[in-house]
């Protein structure tokens, strides 16, 4: 990895949840992230990868402190985002970005294209005449694939990856060094999602662009990412070279996780064994004791469920959090 | 720079569907609404050239044509002091819509930044501003119209006051609605993490996308209170005598209402007429802004 851009280290956000009656009751916490830790090098990607609800959407906000983090730090470029005050994260907004799941609800319905891809340059004053904002704002969309004629439709004109490519150009209007891009393009229809993927890694090259590539599905991460980091109930199982991550798996959820991605090859597919996990994600109000995934690890032995287990380094660039593989513990797991 | 031909551009149609020429269309199709439009732009004409129309002066007595009945020298009948009806309604519907209109400017100047603060901070800036809000809601309308009044001293000027502030917390509950729903939207957070001040996404984003309630709530609110200024002048405390008003002249005219009742009918149905076409305005508005309020109306037809 090379020197990180991006430096999270245990990272919780938690929602209060308060209990009913005439003065609220704080109860509890739901531990959306708790105690995430990872770093992002700069001009690459990570990919951050989970099942639905497993904090993966927060922690890319968290990160943005779009979501006030409860605990933990994020430096960005040498700068902890915690220690800013309002002012000076909005002018720092303008080198990271977030691209956005649903393109039919991350633009205004009532700004026209050039309105919405122009306003990060008003909000940051990058431009100075009318003039030169609409240059701007025709390169930017031209950058993207889209017309310049564009720039006075509305969103309701638009298809969905078009509505995606408008919310791209308005990310990178900024010229930021880093985006955050929550699944960008899982509401997509499949024939527009390579394009979209395309698009995102030509700017990368072009652009020296750093990303969280946060998705559900392991097939767009393997390709785009660099390296991967699997979230479990609010916390990262394991992070690695994405090469060794598919080929040598080690924590029980990351095999289960690769085993239902389909093989494009039906030999392959119907001989090859498939992890099938029993029950549901345990919820994050009250997550299991121990290591939050042993009732429903196929390899659960004696410490799990009641020790936590810590994320560690095995190999170079890849840690996992799992009690298989500590040294201290792998002659009791017989493995 | 652009980048690879791999992200071919896609086409668009040629003829955009213009969002507000879609509302006029459902705006047009709806009678009962073209009708009040017709009505209203009658009547603001009336009330702009007033003076021009009017065929006597609003305070010539003529003692000797008392109480007559309509004729075509006086086509609404003359009052108690001879004076010409027709043209004292007139006149008195210049009072009326500039009422409606400055009390429910009043009350949108003041509502709507109450509701778009309130629903937008939330937490107790939201208490505070809505309880207050509530504490106003919780009079019955006149009563506290006549209860301001009672402070302020009758008069037109104060009327429109007494009235605005009555009708203060009914925008400021809708607006704060329309907000906090809105608020929510992705398109907000999008704004936020491009580094946008709270100002500029208060009124840059959240306004335009919670306008359409309140465009509605102002036609219906004319209504209301052009109803409230008639009740206002027929307790005597909004445009004083010798000046006519709508309220004012029905108030008059109930003593006469055996011997003359044009008196008291002309301004009725003045008022009437109004009140009704800003009300079909209003409704017609409401279908063709909001589609989700069509549907709970058109439900509700099936259901009876």
């Amino acid at each position: 990895m090379s020197e990180p851009l991006l430096e999270v280290s245990d990272l919780q956000v938690y929602f209060p949840v308060y209990g009913k009656g005439l003065v609220p009751r704080h109860i509890n916490d739901v531990k959306a992230v708790d105690g995430v830790t990872f770093q992002v090098g700069r001009g690459e990607t990570l990919g951050l990868v989970g099942e639905s609800g497993c904090g993966k959407t927060t922690t890319g906000l968290a990160v943005l402190r779009l979501i006030e983090p409860t605990g933990g730090s994020v430096v960005f470029d040498g700068v902890d985002l915690s220690t800013l005050d309002k002012r000076d994260l909005r002018l720092l907004r303008k080198r990271m970005a977030l691209i956005f799941q649903d393109p039919y609800a991350s633009l205004d319905p009532r700004m026209s294209i050039g309105a919405i891809v122009g306003e990060p340059l008003e909000i940051h004053r990058l431009t100075q005449t009318r003039a030169d904002r609409d240059d701007r704002v025709g390169e930017l969309l031209e950058l993207v694939g889209l017309s310049p004629d564009y720039r006075n439709r509305y969103p309701h004109e638009f298809s969905g990856g078009q509505r995606q490519r408008v919310g791209i150009a308005r990310a990178l209007a900024t010229e930021p060094d880093f985006i955050v891009c929550d699944e960008p393009i899982a509401a997509l229809d499949v024939s527009i999602q390579a394009g979209i993927m395309n698009l995102l890694e030509d700017l990368q090259d072009e652009l020296g662009l750093t990303y969280i590539f946060i998705a559900h599905d392991l097939s767009a991460v393997q390709h785009f990412s660099d390296r991967i980091a699997v979230m479990y109930l609010g916390r990262v199982v394991e992070v690695a070279d994405r090469v060794a991550l598919y080929e040598t798996p080690q924590h029980p959820y990351t095999a289960a996780l690769l085993s239902a991605v389909p093989v494009p090859n039906p030999a392959v597919q119907r001989t090859r064994q498939r992890i099938i996990l029993e029950g549901d994600v345990p919820s994050p109000l009250n997550p299991p004791s121990g290591c939050s995934f042993h009732q429903r690890c196929p390899k659960a032995f004696e410490p799990c469920p009641h020790v936590d287990p810590a994320l560690r380094t095995t190999k170079r660039d890849h840690d996992v959090a799992c009690h298989l593989h500590d040294p201290a513990l792998s002659g009791a797991a017989g493995a | 720079m652009t980048v690879a031909p791999s992200t071919p551009m896609e086409r668009l149609p040629e003829k955009p569907v213009s969002r507000s020429r879609e509302i006029w269309q459902t705006l047009i199709a709806n009678r009962l609404a073209v009708a009040g439009l017709v009505v209203l732009a009658l009547l603001v004409l009336m009330a702009v050239l007033a003076e021009v129309i009017a065929p006597f002066g609003i305070n010539d007595i003529d003692i000797p044509n008392r109480l007559t009945g309509p004729s075509m020298s006086h086509w609404f009948g003359t009052d108690d002091l001879g004076r010409d009806v027709l043209s004292r309604v007139i006149i008195a519907s210049r009072v009326s819509l500039q009422v409606g209109f400055i009390a429910v400017g009043f009350a949108l100047a003041f509502g709507v930044p109450i509701g778009l603060v309130a629903g937008y901070y939330r937490g107790k800036t939201d208490s505070i501003l809505m309880r207050l809000m509530d504490i106003l809601f919780s009079f019955p309308a006149i009563l506290l119209a006549i209860a301001i009044l009672a402070v302020l001293g009758p008069g037109i000027r104060n009327a429109m006051v007494a009235i605005g502030l009555v009708y203060t917390p009914i925008f400021a509950r809708i607006t704060r609605g329309s907000v906090i729903v809105v608020s929510e939207e992705v398109y907000i957070r999008a704004a936020r993490s491009l580094g946008a001040r709270d100002g500029r996404i208060i009124f840059r984003h959240i306004l335009p996308n919670v306008l359409a309630p309140i465009i509605v709530q102002t036609t219906l609110s004319l209504a209301f209170a052009i109803l409230s200024e008639a009740a206002l002048s027929f307790l005597g405390l909004g445009v004083q005598p010798p000046n006519p008003a709508w309220g004012r002249m029905l108030a008059e005219g109930r003593n006469f209402f055996q011997q003359a009742p044009w008196m008291g009918i002309f301004p009725g149905v003045a008022i009437l007429v109004t009140v009704m076409s800003f009300n079909f305005v209003g409704d017609g508005l409401r279908d063709a802004l909001d589609p989700k309020q069509k549907s709970v109306i058109e439900s509700r037809g099936q259901s009876v």
